[in-house]
């Protein structure tokens, strides 16, 4: 274990602005939640109401978890429901990262080389994911503390969170010892992430089998039963079953040499097939992939939102306070075309984050030197970028029409026109990130920024009654309010001008400058 | 066409950091070209820019008739290139970028193919991302040499080949030179492999040329060593123009000399009752070190 302390620091080091980043933020939520929970029910009778309408909702509570009272502590538990998921997510990621896909970049042969313990860089990985996710418990627990609510649940609710994460820290731990690639470790961990997401849902809308959600770190969290009779000793489980996984992927790592995996790559064609000979056929390749997995999660998403819709217009009917949250996120008209509308908002983001993804292809594939030996061949730069680009336009209109198409199928009715309607503003963020790779490929990731920018706009900046001109900077605050609204022409049309002529602006700079731009 | 390559005063700068500082480079068609320099002279900026992947600031080049720039599609498909550093899709198997590299330049020599493999022991089925940094270059270098093309663009294509793969590269190298219907641009720091490889070759230093031409003529420009046993040592060895790096060990001496002054020295040890003697040509290794060892550090990026 030697080294260990030092492997740390670099982590820590690495991680200076990603790390404190992600806490403030997911920190930010539930301090949120609380007082819009406090505003929008601020007596006991509409809190019973929200409980009487929600407790017994199968949908509700395969999403957020058992509701176990009233108080606002019981609805501020429910509502951080997600929360689980996502710092579990993180701690993945972040083991992942700090162990396979370094020695996968061949990075950990030059700090292996130097004196450090054979396990060192497995320890720091696990001791600083873990770290971390225990100070996120802990800000969101005195955080809380601090606005008011009962401390101990406070805590509860805050290691609760902290304890899926160190559990899935040792996930990751394990998973990065089974595959070849950084790749393949994140699939098997993000693939336990969703059993036990399923499991606990499972076990939470049954009535009789309650007991299946025991055997989800994520149940485990709810099962702390923060402002409802703390269970501390659930705490002492997840230390021990983290201790157990990170024992487990020590041994694992022991058996093996640097590089190595437990699970064989898999061989793969000795020729290409016939269809590979086009810049196209690759970006279909690398591309493909990504796409999927984003159609198949979004439109599961549209499946969970569409059925929670029907659930909706009763909590509108009888709350005015939400319902006017969702009609400044959506659109005018009936509380249910609101809640539609501003779903289908949602979803314009969504697919604009593949878009983005999918346009910095370039720049990835250029940075990585991928691109190199594929221009020094009969390929133009043009050629390349659009193969690229092609996904970047019409794998959102793809992804929208699956999520439209679920969505609508679970609420009971055509949402596939009203999806499709995002298209215009989702095709500036992929113009706006092609001009960035154009002419600023260094700083091409600031695509990210903007869509966080156009993000915050329309969560934020229209629950909180921005002024419109800035509000206006948001391509979406243009598009028409579909289900509900009537679409009109003219902004679409100025949309996608303003769309294409940064992609076009950026496809010129691209083919005037250096490549690659190291 | 007699050159395949030509470069006149070229330059370019990232910022501050001059990479070319008026590079000039010849390359005639059918030869194998060496491209000599350190770490940093400017080999992977020149070939960059030969590329048409980088606009020159100044100077201009020609590349197989055309100019890299602005006819750089068409002159692609005539040209193959390996780059120092091979990195491969991690999701494609090394066959499959061996035949889509292939088919993108407009054409593959399957036969070819199979042999390169065969000889170069690669395991094509395997996952880019499992590839080692030796095997990665294979890859690169299969996918060049069983193409259908005139010019082959290799830089630093033996880095992370195994003295035995290496061997392998230069046994097809020297085929395809034998051959005599490819030309070949090979940028090195490798002096050993250059030596056995090419017929001519280019010396660059902090982005400008200072040697140029066969191995022949660079010689001649270099001092030629000399080890004599001698009846007696005459005195006046040291005082004679030309002669260098003179030490003395009783009646034995080791001297360099400039090949301007050989005659005169020759005379000299003559004179002086020689008992035995030997004498080297300059190494290629002398010659490139008497550009870089004792001249100032100059700065400058690739």
């Amino acid at each position: 274990m030697t080294g260990t302390w030092s492997l740390l620091r670099l982590i820590l080091r690495r991680d200076r602005l990603l790390m404190p980043l992600w806490i403030v933020c997911l920190a930010v939520a539930p301090m949120g939640y609380l007082s819009s929970i406090k505003a929008a029910y601020p007596d006991a009778a509409s809190r019973q109401h929200f409980y009487d309408l929600n407790a017994s909702s199968a949908t509700f509570v395969v999403r957020n978890g058992p509701l176990y009272g009233s108080s606002v502590g019981n609805l501020l538990a429910w509502q951080c429901g997600f929360v689980p998921v996502v710092v579990g997510l993180i701690a993945l990621l972040t083991v992942v990262r700090h162990t396979r896909a370094e020695e996968e970049a061949g990075r950990r042969e030059l700090t292996g080389a130097t004196v450090v313990g054979r396990h060192a860089g497995l320890a720091a990985a696990v001791l600083c994911a873990c770290g971390a996710c225990l100070v996120y418990g802990l800000v969101v627990g005195f955080g809380l503390a601090a606005q008011g609510v009962s401390p101990a649940g406070a805590l509860a609710l805050g290691l609760g969170f902290s304890l899926v994460g160190w559990v899935f820290a040792g996930v990751g731990a394990v998973a990065a010892q089974l595959t070849w690639g950084a790749g393949g470790a994140r699939g098997i961990g993000i693939g336990v992430l969703v059993l036990a997401f399923l499991l606990r849902a499972a076990g939470d809308s049954s009535a009789s089998a309650g007991w299946v959600a025991w055997l989800s770190p994520i149940g485990w969290a709810h099962r702390m039963r923060p402002f409802a009779g703390e269970q501390w000793w659930v705490l002492a489980l997840a230390l021990v079953f983290t201790g157990a996984l990170v024992a487990l992927a020590v041994a694992l790592s022991a058996r093996r040499d640097l590089g190595a995996a437990l699970l064989p790559a898999r061989l793969g064609r000795a020729t290409a097939k016939a269809s590979l000979r086009s810049p196209l056929a690759l970006a279909w390749r690398l591309q493909r992939g990504t796409l999927l997995v984003w159609t198949v999660c979004l439109a599961l998403v549209g499946l969970l939102m569409g059925g929670v819709g029907k659930n909706v217009a009763e909590m509108m009917r009888d709350n005015q306070a939400v319902a006017d949250v969702f009609s400044r996120l959506g659109g005018g008209g009936a509380v249910t075309d609101a809640y539609l509308a501003g779903t289908m908002t949602l979803f314009g983001l969504a697919a604009a984050g593949y878009a983005v993804q999918a346009t910095l292809k370039l720049r990835a594939e250029e940075a990585a030197g991928r691109a190199e030996p594929l221009l020094a061949t009969a390929v133009g730069r043009i050629g390349w970028a659009l193969a690229h680009l092609t996904f970047a336009l019409l794998g959102p209109a793809f992804l929208l029409a699956m999520t439209g198409l679920a969505t609508g199928a679970a609420y009971g009715t055509s949402l596939v026109p009203a999806a499709l309607a995002q298209l215009p503003a989702v095709w500036v963020l992929a113009g706006s990130a092609a001009l960035l790779v154009g002419f600023l490929p260094r700083f091409a990731a600031a695509a990210w920024g903007l869509l966080g920018a156009f993000l915050l706009l329309s969560l934020v900046g229209t629950a909180l009654q921005w002024n419109d001109v800035v509000l206006g900077i948001s391509p979406f605050q243009h598009l028409a309010r579909l289900p509900g609204g009537t679409f009109s022409v003219a902004p679409a049309i100025w949309l996608v001008a303003i769309a294409s002529a940064a992609g076009v602006g950026g496809l010129a700079a691209l083919r005037r400058r250096d490549m690659p731009v190291g | 066409m007699a050159e395949a390559i030509t470069a006149d005063g070229l330059t370019k700068a990232f910022g501050s950091a001059k990479a070319l500082d008026g590079l000039d480079l010849t390359v005639h068609t059918g030869e194998v070209h060496g491209f000599l320099g350190p770490n940093g002279a400017g080999k992977t900026t020149t070939i960059r820019v030969l590329l048409g992947l980088m606009r020159a600031d100044g100077g201009r080049a020609t590349l197989l008739g055309g100019n890299p720039w602005t006819d750089a599609t068409e002159l692609h498909r005539r040209l193959a290139y390996v780059p120092g550093d091979v990195t491969l899709w991690p999701n494609l198997t090394g066959g499959e970028v061996i035949d889509l590299l292939g088919r993108l330049r407009g054409g593959l020599d399957t036969a070819r193919r199979a042999e390169l493999v065969e000889r170069f022991d690669l395991d094509p089925r395997k996952k880019g991302r499992t590839y080692s940094k030796g095997n990665r270059q294979k890859v690169a270098l299969v996918a060049a040499l069983a193409s259908d093309v005139e010019l082959l663009v290799l830089d630093e294509p033996t880095s992370g080949l195994d003295p035995l793969m290496e061997e392998v590269f230069r046994q097809v190298v020297a085929e395809e030179r034998e051959r005599g219907d490819r030309t070949v641009l090979l940028s090195s720091h490798i002096l050993s492999e250059v030596e056995a490889l090419c017929d001519r070759v280019t010396i660059i230093r902090a982005g400008r040329t200072v040697e140029s031409g066969t191995l022949a003529e660079l010689r001649h420009l270099g001092r030629i060593t000399i080890d004599a046993s001698l009846a007696r040592v005459p005195d006046s060895l040291s005082s004679l123009p030309g002669v260098h790096d003179l030490s003395v060990y009783g009646s034995h001496v080791h001297l360099s000399v400039d090949q301007s002054s050989l005659d005169d020295v020759m005379r000299h040890l003559a004179e002086a009752g020689l008992r035995s003697l030997v004498s080297r040509p300059p190494t290629l290794e002398e010659l490139f070190l008497r550009h870089y060892r004792h001249d100032e550090p100059v700065g400058a990026a690739r």
